[in-house]
């Protein structure tokens, strides 16, 4: 005779087998649903992935030790493959000066929006209400989007992207600044109010000071994304280094395409090593 | 209860004695005057450079006003189908790239981990390489891939996957470190095999962080598919691009809207399954 508990055991066993194997095929007909959608046929697979390792093994320079070192005349060395390291690098400092301000005015856009769409500081639900909806309209359209349409309006040029990276930022940052200011200690407000000071005052002197610091480290955590939307946002013809980098690839210049993508890569990194370090400093100065 | 007013001379009494209280001492003074005039100087550098001028934005003001006029009521246009594939497809990009970098990454998580590979060099040089990756933006994989497989979504596919390999693995990394040895040990203590103490030891604690993130993955990328189309890779972003080619401005709106929509409905989908299965 089977104990109880083996008996309990087996049917607990069995039920979840059934679940996982309830929820292992609801998986497997969404992925092949969605293989089928996205046209990822097993023969295209099989056709493509082999022109993916083609493509890429092109990226790949040549090098030769013998020459590494050499002028950007002498093939096979490292002055050859970055032979425009000139206006590449003066293209990626244009980019991270347009991802800069373009993190200044959508910060100061949040930052002029979140009182107003902050919970404890609305001056009426219906004010709260539409400064809501106004960052998540801002936030949720995404940033290439506001750049095809606002380079009809701006024209070509680096304006387009920056207002079009802009927009998208006060969205994104407006709704951190409004949640850091729903946490913030209400006392300090309570005290301006009840001397006698005006909503302004309140914010100047009460909440400002509380919540600055964290408004430092969300805008630059934003500056860090922004850079990378920067990098692509040329593709549309908005400026910055994606303009080169689209001809590039268009042309097939393999080996350009490699060096920008790798100059690409190092300026993120060291802009988000920089970041990191005065997002540290701004949380440290908060109060002690 | 009176209020007594504090005498002028009072106040330049206590102002004498008390500097500090009363400003920031010169050095501090003059170091935030510099800052200031630094700032506003690379303000407009910048603004000279980029050639942003209020009678330029103006200009532009007014014909993003005519834009914005021409968009409503948006209007879905003749092809309706095109519109609803597209939507699909962005929908299905996202599903089939996300799960697809969640399989390569359970493997590279294991490999950044620091539990799991103890050598020092090989863990910082892994995790920097995760690093250099996610430096690089969807678009530009989209772009490569479009050129390598060709027009199409499965370029989106690859694109997705490719940039999110590294997002995953680093998150599955960290997971793969914080998870608790002591589960490990135990099954080791009694006997298990080390395939056993991942499966048992390890498994059920990383299990639901990884599928967490995987959900928010297909989240953020049902964002980021809804544009790859712009450089070809399939979805509704070829269809919003064409739209904008030929201005038909109330199509582009009536596109946006279901964007919106569309990632509306896939948070949604996501936190219900994402509550379900962590609880």
């Amino acid at each position: 005779m089977t104990p109880p508990f083996e008996t309990a055991w087996q049917i607990r066993r069995r039920a979840r087998l059934l679940a996982g194997l309830g929820w292992g095929g609801v998986l497997l007909a969404c992925l092949l649903l969605s293989a089928w959608v996205s046209e990822a046929y097993p023969a295209a697979l099989l056709a493509g992935l082999p022109r993916v390792g083609e493509y890429f093994a092109k990226l790949v320079p040549t090098l030769h030790w013998a020459t590494l070192f050499g002028g950007t005349k002498a093939e096979g060395s490292l002055a050859y493959w970055f032979y425009r390291l000139d206006s590449w690098a003066w293209l990626l400092f244009e980019t991270s000066q347009m991802a800069a301000l373009a993190t200044l005015g959508g910060a100061v856009g949040g930052l002029l929006l979140c009182f107003p769409a902050a919970a404890n500081l609305a001056p009426n639900r219906a004010v709260y209400l539409l400064c809501r909806r106004l960052l998540e309209l801002f936030r949720s359209v995404p940033d290439l989007v506001y750049a095809l349409i606002l380079v009809w309006a701006f024209g070509v040029g680096p304006l387009a992207g920056i207002l079009a990276i802009g927009l998208h930022t006060v969205g994104a940052t407006g709704k951190l600044f409004a949640e850091v200011v729903e946490n913030a200690d209400m006392q300090p407000w309570e005290g301006v109010r009840a001397a006698g000071g005006t909503w302004l005052h309140g914010v100047r002197f009460a909440i400002l000071p509380q919540v600055l610091p964290n408004f430092l480290s969300y805008t630059l955590l934003r500056f860090e994304i922004n850079v990378r939307g920067a990098t692509v946002i040329g593709f549309v013809g908005a400026g910055g280094i994606g303009q080169e980098l689209y001809q590039v690839i268009s042309f097939n210049y393999y080996e350009e395409i490699s060096a920008i993508v790798l100059l690409i890569v190092l300026v993120v990194a060291a802009i988000d090593l920089a970041s990191e370090r005065l997002r540290g400093w701004a949380a440290g100065q908060g109060t002690p | 209860m009176s209020t007594e007013r504090i005498a002028a001379a009072e106040v330049a009494r206590w102002r004498a004695r008390l500097p500090r209280a009363f400003a920031p001492a010169p050095a501090v003074r003059v170091a935030r005057v510099l800052a200031w005039a630094a700032f506003l100087g690379w303000l407009g550098a910048v603004l000279w450079w980029f050639d942003i001028t209020p009678a330029r934005l103006w200009r532009g003001l007014s014909g993003l006003f005519t834009i914005i006029r021409l968009m409503i009521p948006p209007s879905p246009g003749a092809q309706w189908a095109d519109i609803l594939k597209g939507l699909a497809q962005s929908v299905a990009m996202a599903f089939l790239g996300s799960f697809a970098a969640m399989v390569l990454a359970v493997p590279l998580g294991f490999l950044g981990a620091r539990n799991v590979v103890v050598n020092l060099l090989a863990h910082f040089s892994i995790r920097r390489v995760f690093d250099g990756l996610r430096g690089m933006d969807q678009l530009i994989w989209a772009l490569a891939f479009v050129r390598a497989v060709g027009l199409g979504p499965l370029a989106g596919v690859l694109a997705i996957m490719a940039a999110e390999v590294a997002v995953l693995a680093k998150l599955f990394a960290e997971a793969i470190e914080n998870a608790d040895p002591g589960q490990g040990e135990a099954v080791v203590a009694v006997g298990g095999h080390p395939l056993l103490r991942l499966r048992y030891g390890l498994l059920p604690q990383v299990l639901p962080v990884m599928l967490a993130q995987f959900l928010y993955a297909v989240e953020s990328n049902t964002r980021s598919a809804s544009i790859l189309g712009v450089v070809g890779a399939g979805g509704i972003g070829l269809q919003i691009a064409e739209r904008i080619k030929v201005r038909y401005w109330d199509e582009v709106l009536f596109i946006i809207l279901l964007i919106l929509a569309m990632v509306a409905a896939i948070d949604f989908i996501s936190a219900r399954i994402r509550r379900r299965l962590i609880g």
